[in-house]
């Protein structure tokens, strides 16, 4: 494996507060130098100009594969990966069938080997087939190398099971991940409930009904001393038990998506399908909470909930159309646009959003720059401006909603265990 | 020959529009255009002329995803009325169990050769979306409870017609606000044209947000009759209720429906309209809806006249 140098670039290493224009040198798959001069048979990029991140990692990703690859494969989904500049991302098991087995698991990491893109990490099932009925077999989906469980897609309602997986998996030391959601409130539901339902005759989900799982997921945590994640947070009511819950010392830890940060209920007025989402895109007031709750360390990652869907199954009727929007391509330039540069993030917090703190939240030696570390690094244009064009999207699916928008930063070359895996 | 009967004229140049999706976004003037041609039509029929050969050689489909009769009739009389050709297409018969989606069912039978299709739908937004994939017309029959924008029409012109105006006056539509389309575009309707519109019902069922929009909202029928011009009282619609939102049926009576003795709080000339289907002794009695006050079946005419209207406008151009 030859050597890459990364020149003149700035690095922002947030797991080691770094955050200069230096020189990167990678030998051997790993990190290996700061500040060296390139010699003559190293691969050299000019990073002049450009930030030089620890690979991105999104914690929240849907690779459909197995069971439905109209959607998405691991091949197309780890590619749309590295198009966003994302080197790790965890996969949500709610495909069929779920993966709460080793076999699951196991046939998942087989897939990512062969498309052989970014590092695929395997989230398994808190409970067996999903079912939210008897705890998965944890243990072994641990040992086959799960990182973390969840059964997103659904909540894990049952509060016994709930209590008990927080208890099961102090063994590990690994996180429950729970999609927070009360589903008595949310029968029929296809937008945030508030003054746009309201007007539009449209099934209301209310933001109580993610508030009201959230508070109870943290009142279990805290009771069992158990992990607690809180995926795709979009209300005020779920930042403030957050909040709360983070200074008491309660395990919790929580990521936003971008749509929950850039969009408001608002854009359901065109019925668009693609406005679709689950949680629902909220009122102002939610989303200006969220953004706060971002900058001041209350939300740790921000993460996609890349949700794949073909078209045919998007362009039916609102209440027909799954929820969901692919997220992996548009990511980074949502991030640079409507975050950074409107001042509510600076890069450093920015990226450890995206690196050491999923890192650190799924237990994998990831997300940073260190000396001796794997060799994923992210170069990202900040500059360059596009335009959000599904068409070119690696993903097997278009259900976005910003095709048109035009967007500042986007990754220009990722590098996977030292090998460089895609360039723009 | 056409002109012999109604006194028409061509469909006027500032009528732009392909489709009648809602009321939300009709300007008054709009709005006046079609409730004055309206006025028109219901004329020429109580004269007792019954054909109006302006939209020969159109063909108009009626695609109705829910069940409808009265609906579904005005249309299609308002369409042959005026010699269009007219076809009834109900998702009960088609290929939609058989797992085709909206849009290709409703592409397939625009390729028949359809000018005009009317659409109801149990879900919001559909007829907005088969006229971003359509070249027809649409027109929006219903769409679960976000709009029916013809309903709102006859409703205001029956109002007009009775009131001889709808600027000023008192509109409190009362019931099942939630989930009435009628509501909603009455509502918009009304307020574009400058009546003052009360929502009224069980706290479950009408929400105070409505006072953001513009609209005052009340929990007491008894409270505001004093002073409303028009009751229009909304049919509960247990069909689109997953969770009941009131104790039963007989409570629900005893503190909204209108019967005689509300009545005699009213104002002298309160006029009473009802969309219907009525469940009599829910919303209405019978003496109230049977009596002077009632213009229930002015409306059902005026659907008619309403609704030819409106196919006019959207088709009637050479």
């Amino acid at each position: 494996m030859s050597r890459i140098l990364i020149e003149n670039g700035r690095v922002i290493d947030p797991s080691q507060q770094i955050d200069r224009v230096m020189n990167l040198l990678i030998d051997g798959g790993k990190i290996a130098a700061y500040d060296v001069q390139p010699a003559a048979e190293d691969t050299v990029i000019d990073a002049t100009g450009k930030i030089v991140s620890p690979g991105l990692i999104d914690m929240h990703v849907h690779l459909r594969e197995p069971g439905r690859e109209e959607d998405e494969t691991i091949r197309t989904g780890t590619a749309a990966a590295l198009a966003g500049g994302f080197t790790s991302i965890a996969c949500i098991p709610n495909t069929e069938p779920p993966i709460d087995s080793q076999a699951t698991v196991e046939f998942v990491r087989h897939q990512a080997n062969r498309a052989d893109q970014c590092n695929v990490f395997v989230l398994g099932c808190v409970s067996k087939n999903r079912e939210g009925k008897e705890l998965a077999e944890i243990a072994q989906l641990y040992e086959a190398g799960a990182v973390a469980f969840t059964d997103d897609g659904a909540p894990v309602y049952d509060a016994e099971l709930m209590r008990r997986a927080f208890e099961y998996c102090l063994m590990f030391d690994k996180p429950i991940l729970n999609h927070a959601e009360i589903l008595e409130l949310t029968q029929h539901g296809v937008m945030h409930e508030g003054l746009v339902s309201l007007q539009l005759g449209l099934g209301g989900i209310p933001a109580a009904a993610e508030d009201v799982m959230v508070s109870r997921d943290i009142a279990l945590a805290e009771a069992t001393g158990g992990r607690l994640h809180i995926m795709h947070v979009s209300t005020a009511g779920s930042v403030e038990a957050l909040r709360r819950a983070k200074k008491r010392g309660v395990r919790v830890t929580a990521e936003v998506t971008p749509h929950h940060l850039t969009l408001t209920d608002e854009a359901l007025r065109t019925f668009d399908s693609n406005y679709k989402m689950n949680p629902p895109l909220r009122s102002r007031d939610h989303v200006d909470a969220c953004i706060a709750a971002l900058a001041d360390g209350t939300l740790d990652a921000i993460a996609t909930d890349h949700a794949p869907h073909a078209q045919e199954k998007k362009m039916q009727e609102l209440d027909r159309a799954p929820f969901g929007i692919v997220g992996l391509e548009t990511c980074l330039g949502l991030v640079v646009t409507q975050l950074i540069e409107p001042g509510h993030l600076d890069w450093s917090t920015a990226l450890a959003k995206m690196t050491v703190n999923p890192a650190r939240i799924l237990g994998i030696a990831k997300g940073t720059l260190a000396i001796g570390a794997d060799a994923d690094v992210t170069v990202i244009d900040p500059d360059v401006q596009w335009t959000v064009d599904p068409a070119q999207f690696c993903s097997k699916s278009r259900n976005t909603p910003y095709t048109g928008w035009v967007l500042r930063g986007r990754a220009t070359t990722v590098i996977v265990g030292g090998r460089i895996k895609f360039q723009r | 020959m056409i002109s012999d009967l109604v006194d028409l004229g061509p469909v006027p140049d500032c009528w732009t529009r392909r489709h009648l999706l809602g009321l939300e976004d009709l300007t008054a003037e709009e709005l006046t255009l079609i409730l004055d041609k309206a006025d028109v039509f219901r004329k020429a029929i109580d004269e007792g002329h019954r054909k109006f050969p302006l939209l020969t050689g159109r063909t108009c489909v009626n695609l109705f995803f829910e069940n409808s009769t009265r609906t579904r009739t005005s249309f299609s009389l308002a369409a042959r009325r005026l010699g269009a050709d007219t076809v009834d297409f109900s998702a009960a018969t088609s290929s939609l169990s058989k797992g085709e989606t909206v849009i290709d069912t409703a592409k397939n039978i625009e390729a028949m050769g359809v000018d005009v299709m009317v659409v109801r739908h149990r879900t919001p937004g559909t007829p907005r979306l088969l006229s971003q994939n359509l070249d027809c017309s649409i027109v929006n029959a219903g769409d679960g409870p976000h709009e029916h924008p013809t309903q709102g029409l006859l409703d205001i012109l029956t109002i007009r017609q009775r009131l001889g105006r709808i600027a000023g006056l008192t509109v409190a539509m009362v019931g099942d606000i939630a989930h009435s389309r009628t509501a909603r575009s009455n509502i918009w309707g009304l307020k574009t044209l400058g009546a003052e519109v009360i929502v009224c019902g069980p706290s479950t069922l009408v929400s105070p947000r409505w006072r953001e929009l513009g609209v005052e909202y009340s929990y007491s029928l008894d409270a505001i009759l004093p002073r409303v011009d028009v009751l229009n009282l909304l049919r509960i619609q247990f069909e689109r209720q997953f969770t009941r939102p009131f104790p039963s049926v007989r409570e629900y009576a005893t503190l909204y429906a209108m019967d005689s003795q509300r009545l005699a709080k009213t104002k002298d000339d309160i006029l009473i309209l009802a969309p219907g289907p009525i469940n009599r002794g829910v919303e209405v009695t019978p003496d109230v809806a049977d009596g002077d006050h009632s213009a229930i079946l002015q409306q059902v005419t005026n659907g008619v006249a309403v609704r030819m209207a409106v196919l006019w406008l959207l088709a009637g151009r050479p």
